[in-house]
């Protein structure tokens, strides 16, 4: 499995945080996504003519969204996390699936634009990700009610994986995550998987070590 | 309108590779500017009434001076080394005083902390004794003599390894490291943060690198600095005091911190108060 993929990309570290919890082995391949916007450039859109990242790649196998990655690495390398517990659990997986392509439209938008200066309608898509992250804080409170700690049921799976990266980035757009104490939670459960890998900006728990010297 | 101290520095502007036919409207110390590509691939530079700056094309960058260049742009001899590959990892827009951005990256002791498992890594945490002198002949910041414990020192890097590393600051808003190169001993690996200054609590950072790695692609370097930097940011803009405070005041300076302590010395004493509060902390 080759992984075309940009370290600060949240829908590329949504496929690398799966390999590392299912142990799925991927393939990297660096694109350069910036400064040299190679995504853009005619050989990189022969792959995927979106212009988009994440790509994966396997013998003759071309996947060019998030969500479609997550369910191959899980079906080949982690079948449960795919959620098919029943058929309510599987609906669910299914439905925040599709829900992290707004996330993607929103708070990702938001934080290219203020990191990386790419064009964006700003206030659209810091509302878009406020709406979003209301939602998930919402969703959340619900399943605790119903005796649950993840999206979509009592354990994580691809509902959570896939919206994980872009609640924990979204400051990196301007867009607070101070109000969200259900989601501060559950990120903290996902940080605590055994195998949890980190990008910047999403860093393993440090509760049992010393404070950093300027935090 | 800011002093001349502030008026008569250079500042990085654009990335001369990422600079298209269409320009770049950006802004430097609060007030918009324009940069292009006049006659003959020359950098134009021009603020708002449309007056042209002085600039120079250097480092993969260019630079502009708003007022009068107190002197010239600072020398990387390194630069023009043979054998080097210079490595242009892009502009990353950071909500932080441009100060805060040279302060922290002078300051090793964050390593293990924020680059955990890459540049630091507990429990070696340790900053050894090392010397900090502003050199008063090329009026520059120099730290040197800095060791620190490496899990993986440089993209090159096999395993942790015990890495030397000189700072520098030749200006208030660039910062110079040098470091052991893993590949080529006797060598010193450069990485510089250039620092636009948008606004006193805004700025956007270019880093720029001129390594000896013939292995490692071009992309794969690229995207191990942004990594290291995007850690930063994080930090960076979460920091307070935002303004960087030029009197030590309450902040009790570690060994760790000299540099820092020397940094915000001779910003003062030269006037340099743009990001700055001289209120103690
Ligand atoms: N539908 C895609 C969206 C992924 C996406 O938006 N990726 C961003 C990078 S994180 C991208 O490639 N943006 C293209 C651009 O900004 O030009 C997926 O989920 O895979
Ligand atoms: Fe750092």
């Amino acid at each position: 499995m080759i992984l075309y993929d940009y370290v600060l990309s949240p829908d590329c570290y949504k496929v690398r945080l799966l390999a590392a919890l299912t142990g799925a082995k991927i393939t990297l391949r660096a694109v350069d996504f910036h400064p040299g916007a190679e995504h853009r450039k005619p050989e990189f859109l022969k792959i995927n003519p979106a212009g988009t990242i994440p790509v994966m790649e396997e013998d003759g196998l071309v996947l060019t969204d998030s969500s479609a990655i997550l369910t191959y690495v899980a079906a080949k390398a982690g079948p449960e996390w795919l959620g098919d517990d029943d058929a309510r659990m599987r609906a669910r997986v299914a439905q925040w699936l599709a829900f992290a392509q707004r996330l993607s439209a929103s708070i990702g938008k938001a934080r290219t634009h203020d990191m990386l200066q790419k064009p964006a309608d700003i206030d659209a898509c810091r509302a878009g990700g406020i709406q979003c992250l209301r939602e998930i804080e919402a969703a959340l409170v619900e399943q605790d009610i119903l005796g649950a700690r993840f999206l979509a049921g009592d354990r994580p799976t691809l509902a959570d994986i896939a919206c994980f990266p872009h609640s924990m980035l979204a400051p990196d757009g301007g867009i607070s995550v101070d109000a969200y104490p259900a989601i501060r939670l559950w990120t903290r459960r996902i940080r605590a998987l055994p195998g949890f890998v980190e990008m910047p900006g999403i860093h393993r728990l440090h509760d049992l070590k010393p404070e950093p010297a300027k935090a | 309108m800011t002093s001349e101290a502030i008026r008569n520095e250079w500042y990085p502007v654009a990335l001369a590779s990422q600079l298209g036919p269409e320009g770049r409207d950006t802004r430097l110390l609060g007030e918009p500017i324009r940069v292009d590509w006049a006659a003959q691939g020359r950098p134009r530079v021009r603020a708002a009434d449309g007056r042209e700056m002085a600039t120079r094309l250097r480092y993969g960058h260019i630079w502009a001076c708003p007022g009068t260049p107190s002197r010239e742009l600072f020398d990387i001899p390194e630069a023009d080394q043979p054998g080097r590959r210079l490595v242009d990892v892009g502009v990353v827009r950071v909500k932080c005083s441009p100060l805060r951005a040279v302060e922290n990256f002078l300051d090793i002791a964050h390593f293990p902390f924020v680059h955990t498992d890459i540049l630091g890594a507990e429990p070696h945490t340790e900053v050894g004794k090392y010397d900090v002198a502003i050199r008063e002949e090329v009026d520059e910041v120099w730290a040197t003599k800095v060791h620190f414990y490496q899990p993986q020192a440089a993209k090159s890097a096999a395993g942790g390894i015990t890495t030397e590393y000189m700072y520098r600051v030749p200006a208030p808003t660039v910062s110079i490291l040098y470091k052991t190169c893993p590949p080529r001993p006797g060598e010193w690996d450069v990485i510089t943060l250039f620092v636009q200054p948008l606004e006193e609590n805004l700025c956007e950072v270019w880093p720029w690198m001129a390594l000896f790695d013939d292995e490692t692609p071009m992309t794969d370097l690229i995207h191990f600095q942004q990594t290291i930097f995007l850690q930063d940011r994080s930090i960076l803009e979460n920091q307070l005091p935002r303004l960087l405070p030029l009197d030590p005041g309450m902040e009790i300076p570690t060994r760790a911190d000299l540099t820092s302590v020397a940094y915000r010395r001779w910003l003062k004493r030269r006037g340099y108060t743009y990001g700055a509060q001289l209120v103690a902390a």
